[in-house]
């Protein structure tokens, strides 16, 4: 083996080392993180909450036109802490959990907009509606974990939830704010 | 038969105007929101279910601002002595529980209200009135707490149910068999 031939092994070995953490091990840590939503009820805030979700996340800063996310939410995971509303949820005027037991968010694009802030545009499917969102989100890094947080204000009825009687929003107000907090580890260091 | 006004004291005699207003607009609420809650409780998941609760709720912090705005009133503006005529005639246990239901219906007026209000709080629903000001919780969010609480509102309101029950008994005597004219106090006058 040449040096020439060492240099390059060496070189790729390196790389792989390099480029292979970056892209296996960007995980969602779910302990930490978590996304609650509220919406109104003839005025009264309501909070909810999906105690299952998962995301594939490949991230960098440097390299925002190859970052990517995939998120999905458990719909049965939803609560509303009320378990005489819990138990609607699942049925067909709401989420129709037996048939679109799950809601996805992918993305599309992100824009950084300076501060730790960002645009992530893509597609958020729920109950079988698929719609253009753009996710503003704030990214922080404390030691090994990165944290994305953000507020996303959707309307309920773009995703028929809540149809026929519950779809009149002097009851049930159609914006609904969707809060999120995700703690990811494998984040290369934000800029 | 008409008496000439130097006869007539109806300040003396009847409760002001104000008084009775609060009081027969007061009943009405009172006997609406107890069917209401009675009635809405039974209900399955509904707009109709969360309709109900949400009138049920505007409705007690009203009646509670009503009451309250009641006894400011009946504490500045003294509510006529009772007649000599029905006094004189009525034992000394009747003068007694004359004044206990008074006084434990105005307690209940207070009581009934703030503790739906403080289970409302407690169950993680804040009260909205009229689905516009929002009211601060008596009670942080507890469901536990809040499952205790639920029975006392109802225990509470039936109990205020069952004095105003005697109440009405009361007047009904007053007017009908003692035929005494009693209840014209909280009448207006012709």
């Amino acid at each position: 083996m040449n040096t020439r031939h060492l240099a390059s092994a060496l070189l790729a070995a390196s790389l792989a080392a390099i480029a292979l953490p970056a892209a296996a091990q960007q995980k969602l840590l779910p302990a930490q993180s978590s996304i609650a939503f509220e919406i109104k009820q003839m005025g009264v805030p309501v909070q909810g909450h999906f105690k299952k979700f998962d995301a594939q996340v490949n991230f960098a800063a440097t390299k925002l036109t190859s970052s990517k996310v995939n998120f999905t939410v458990d719909i049965a995971s939803t609560t509303l802490g009320a378990p005489e509303m819990d138990s609607e949820l699942p049925k067909a005027t709401w989420f129709n959990t037996a048939k679109f037991p799950q809601a996805q968010f992918t993305s599309s694009g992100f824009k950084a907009l300076g501060g730790g802030k960002y645009e992530v545009t893509g597609k958020l499917a729920i109950k079988g509606q698929s719609r253009d969102v753009t996710v503003p989100l704030t990214m922080t890094q404390a030691g090994a974990t990165t944290t994305a947080s953000g507020v996303l204000p959707i309307k309920r009825l773009a995703f028929k939830i809540g149809e026929g009687d519950w779809a009149d929003t002097s009851m049930v107000a159609d914006d609904v704010q969707v809060k999120f907090k995700l703690a990811l580890s494998g984040i290369p260091k934000l800029p | 038969m008409t008496p000439s006004s130097s006869e007539r004291s109806p300040q003396a005699t009847r409760y002001n105007t104000v008084a009775m207003v609060l009081h027969w607009l007061l009943a009405l609420v009172i006997l609406a929101m107890f069917g209401i809650g009675i009635y809405m409780t039974d209900l399955p998941f509904s707009p109709q279910r969360l309709k109900l609760y949400n009138w049920h709720k505007w409705a007690g912090v009203t009646f509670l601002a009503l009451t309250l705005l009641r006894l400011v009133w009946r504490m500045t503006h003294r509510p006529p002595a009772l007649p000599v005529a029905v006094t004189r005639t009525m034992p000394g246990w009747q003068h007694r529980a004359y004044h206990a239901t008074h006084h434990l219906m105005y307690l209940l007026f207070f009581a009934v209200p703030l503790v739906g209000w403080a289970y409302s709080s407690a169950a993680g629903f804040p009260v909205v009135w009229f689905g516009q000001i929002p009211l601060p919780d008596l009670l942080p969010v507890n469901k536990e707490v809040a499952e205790l609480i639920k029975p006392l509102h109802k225990l509470l309101a039936l109990a205020l149910m069952a004095l105003a029950g005697l109440h009405i008994a009361a007047a009904i005597k007053h007017q009908w068999v003692d035929r005494d004219g009693l209840l014209s106090r909280m009448l207006p006058g012709r």
